[in-house]
């Protein structure tokens, strides 16, 4: 196997130096997670060099993925109309592995702010955005998003006019929510890419906007 | 007691609660690994996303209170799989027992058998 290891040569099996937590001391969930991963590859349910794979896959997952989304349809009108109309299979025109679940983009306009949750759980348009942020899968922030969003919004640094309609959209296990930001003033004359760049994590989830160029 | 109000306790959405915590920790790679786990298991029908949050959401508040996400990931994914009959709780029993026979640490203890 390519990827196997050689003793203490202080890779993990995937060739990625071991994190730090590999020398605490081991705990009854990690000691479960080996369990489980070795009788799972030992039954041939999946295989060492799968599992590698899939951490692969979901790291190389970025905001940076949504982020060009957003670009696209900031500058391809028809594009946007496709977004809006149906997420999943627009994001996968553009390359992207969406799986079963169903996307949905909300569009931010002058008089509508979007902001996404996932009350229950932390569901999350993670084929688009990577793993979540921490914050987002707390109990504060599930709580009170639905309940006092400006003021939670003030918390990240958002101060929306009081004339417009912020707008919640709670996510469950097959159906989640993607933000399209409004695109800023002054990018006129900006390529896709650049225009990326400006589109945060945070802007696609709501609890931000989309950064000012320059 | 409190009387039930309709709302399981994972049933988060409007109820009070204090400042969101920004703090951001990097994930490690036995999180990464179940975090695979999970979607390669589901993807191959050994159980579903819907499976998993069942098992989340009847661990009841005191595991979300005490418990790291991955950790109850862990947990959740090795009940489905229990249940789907990928192996068998003595199974599980008697690897857990070795896997923490090989060493003190992570590092050691998943660095595999097969010599």
């Amino acid at each position: 196997m390519p990827h196997d290891h050689h003793d203490h040569d202080h890779l993990s099996p995937s060739g990625h130096p071991y994190r730090k937590d590999q020398d605490h001391p081991l705990s009854y969930w990690q000691t479960m997670e080996i369990a489980v991963r070795e009788l799972l590859v030992e039954k041939g349910v999946t295989s060492d060099a799968e599992i590698m794979a899939q951490i692969d896959r979901m790291d190389a997952r970025s905001p940076a993925d949504g982020a060009r989304v957003v670009a696209r349809a900031w500058t391809d009108p028809e594009f946007k109309a496709r977004l809006l109309a149906d997420a999943s299979a627009a994001s996968r025109e553009m390359g992207f592995d969406i799986g079963a679940l169903r996307l949905i983009a909300v569009e931010n306009t002058a008089q509508v702010h979007n902001v996404i949750v996932c009350t229950l759980c932390s569901c999350y348009p993670r084929n688009l955005l990577g793993l979540p942020p921490d914050w987002y899968k707390q109990r504060a922030y599930r709580s009170r998003v639905v309940r006092e969003p400006r003021k939670v919004l003030r918390e990240f640094g958002l101060e929306l006019p009081d004339d417009v309609t912020v707008r919640i959209h709670d996510s469950t296990a097959d159906m989640r929510y993607i933000v399209l930001p409004r695109r800023p003033d002054g990018t006129e004359g900006m390529d896709e890419a650049a225009l990326a760049a400006l589109v945060t994590r945070d802007a696609m989830i709501g609890v931000g906007v989309a950064r000012m160029p320059g | 007691m409190s009387e039930f109000d309709g709302h399981r306790w994972h049933d988060m959405g409007g109820r009070e609660a204090g400042a969101i915590d920004l703090a951001q920790h990097d994930y490690a790679l036995w999180e990464k690994r179940v975090d695979a786990l999970m979607v390669l298991a589901s993807e191959k029908g050994h159980f579903t996303v819907d499976g998993l949050r069942r098992a989340l959401e009847d661990m009841g508040e005191q595991a979300f209170e005490t418990m790291s996400y991955y950790e109850r990931w862990i947990a959740a994914v090795n009940q489905n799989l229990l249940e789907a009959g990928v192996y068998t709780i003595e199974e599980l029993g008697r690897r857990m027992e070795e896997v923490q026979a090989r060493g003190a640490t992570y590092g050691e203890a998943a660095e595999k058998r097969d010599a």
